[in-house]
């Protein structure tokens, strides 16, 4: 089970918490000038990372106030928890392995309106 | 050598010294007709579907690991086919279909065990949502029967009808039951090595060499492979990461799923018995063990491990189901890393790289599907383009939105 930290409450057991997926994902702001392939990419297509991954949750038995957390999808390791607008937590590099291989593929694959 | 009971009886006077190993271990060569990436059960069902029907050439299938060290050996065995929608139920039946010769046609034993399948009913909806599968079942020629609460009795004389979750009825597939998951790998295995496939293990895939848009050849920690003809991709858990390694992005995301078994015990369930509500499914294991099967863990995981409130959370159930399983010790847990599909479906598909074909997304339920899955995707690859069974599951549903949407149906909530 993780243990996460709540920018609010503090740190508590995943339990308390709600899964919400990858975050900084943005509605696009005109849907209907988009294309089909662009409406699904906003939809179903996402990083899934095997490593760094930045994602949304929500205290759901607390504040239930969203948040993001930096968590490496391998070694469970978390990196830090930020408020939604908030900026990134570093990753401490070199501490373990997988976080650093993989948070180059993460970046390399940051797209532009994304973040 | 073809196993039977006279090179059964044969080996026996020589204290059983002679036998030859299953499939060999041949070092990689430097050009394929084909190649398969992934040695779990779809891959080794595909290349020796491949070899068997279409008279493929050269097949290799390449494994990081070793075979059916992946999702193949980190299931519950359940085998079904009664999906909601025609595509799944055409798929997922045909797959049953090859089951059920499945160990004549390999000359192996699956262990293949049709003991029937129940999917119990606990509320109003439950019952509307069995109503409407069993339906659509009966509409797509799969075998399904509802039953009432006495009914389910006589399969489970011991099951809590008047708990906690009470029980309203089942949908029952006669068809369904269990299998042997590593014999499955090893009879593919062994099928397809007498074929002329070489499975060449502790051979991860780094890259694939693309040019103009076409794949060359594949990567792998044992140097380059040359493929003539089309590369089939059928990983689980790690789908994503090869379309990165190609280019291209699938609409997966992965997550743990976890099982465990229980000490072994005398016969004690003679049928498989899932409940979608409570998360929660339960069968005995021919060595008799208890193997139960859960829900996947909420976030997404690369870990072949998953969270400890989700032992709990199948367990709670388990118990207020079946009380006289309240005692039994539990040895073993694991978890499978599985890609699931905005849609719950497979997908079997071509790519935006040609010649490059995927099998992959299967979710949380991909081993019922070994065989047809196999068999569909090894014509799919022959003829380098998707085969009627495989048509509806492409990668391109997502941008036309023809979906076939199975999250509603399938028999573990996700």
């Amino acid at each position: 089970m993780l243990l996460i930290e709540c920018p609010h409450c503090g740190g508590r057991a995943q339990t308390e918490f709600a899964y919400f997926g990858e975050a900084h994902i943005v509605r696009p702001e005109e849907p209907g000038a988009l294309s089909d392939a662009e409406w699904a990419e906003y939809l179903f297509l996402r990083k899934n990372p095997k490593g760094v991954h930045c994602e949304r949750w929500m205290h759901a038995h607390g504040c239930r106030r969203f948040f993001n957390v930096m968590r490496d999808t391998v070694s469970g390791e978390i990196f830090g928890s930020y408020p939604i607008g908030g900026e990134k937590p570093k990753v401490a590099r070199g501490k373990k392995t997988t976080a650093k291989t993989e948070t180059k593929t993460a970046n390399a694959k940051t797209e532009g309106g994304r973040e | 050598m073809k196993y039977s009971l006279w090179t059964l009886a044969r080996n026996a006077l020589d204290y059983h010294r002679q036998w030859q190993a299953a499939w060999r271990s041949p070092e990689p060569r430097a050009e394929y007709d084909f190649a398969v990436i992934g040695g779990g059960g779809h891959g080794l069902a595909t290349a020796y579907y491949l070899a068997k029907e279409h008279g493929a050439g050269s097949v290799c299938v390449l494994e990081k690991g070793w075979l059916g060290g992946g999702n193949t050996a980190r299931n519950t065995t359940i085998v079904r086919s009664n999906y909601l929608l025609p595509a799944s139920a055409r798929l997922y039946d045909h797959s049953v279909s090859l089951w059920q010769t499945l160990s004549a046609e390999l000359n192996f034993n699956v262990m293949f065990s049709p003991r029937g399948l129940l999917h119990l009913a606990h509320n109003i909806s439950d019952m509307r949502e069995i109503a409407r599968r069993g339906h659509s079942n009966y509409v797509n020629g799969v075998d399904a029967e509802t039953l009432t609460p006495e009914e389910v009795r006589a399969h489970v004389p011991f099951i809590n009808l008047r708990g906690r979750y009470p029980v309203l009825g089942a949908l029952l597939q006669k068809r369904g039951g269990v299998a042997r998951h590593d014999a499955v790998a090893w009879g593919f295995a062994r099928a397809a090595d007498s074929l002329g496939v070489d499975i060449i293990q502790n051979c991860e895939v780094n890259g694939f060499d693309i040019r103009g848009g076409k794949v060359q050849a594949v990567r792998t920690s044992r140097g380059k492979i040359k493929v003539r003809k089309r590369v089939g991709a059928v990983v689980a858990g790690h789908c994503g990461v090869v379309a990165d390694m190609a280019g291209f992005r699938l609409p997966v995301e992965t997550v743990p799923l976890q099982a465990f078994v229980s000490e072994p015990l005398a016969p004690v369930i003679n049928c498989v018995v899932m409940s979608n509500t409570v998360h929660a499914y339960v069968s005995q294991s021919d060595k008799g063990e208890l193997v139960i099967g859960g829900g996947s863990d909420p976030f997404n995981s690369y870990a072949q491990r998953g969270s400890f409130d989700q032992i709990e959370h199948v367990a709670g159930p388990i118990v207020e189901l079946y009380p006289i399983f309240s005692r039994v010790n539990i040895l073993r847990q694991w978890a499978g890393i599985v890609d699931i599909t905005p849609d719950r479906s497979p997908l079997l598909s071509a790519t935006p790289v040609r010649n490059l074909f995927i099998n992959c997304g299967w979710g949380t339920g991909g081993f019922k599907a070994t065989p047809g899955s196999g068999h569909a995707f090894a014509a799919t690859l022959a003829k380098g383009e998707p085969n009627e069974l495989c048509a509806p599951f492409s990668l391109d549903r997502f941008v036309t939105g023809d979906l076939v949407d199975e999250a509603a149906a399938a028999a573990v909530a996700h």
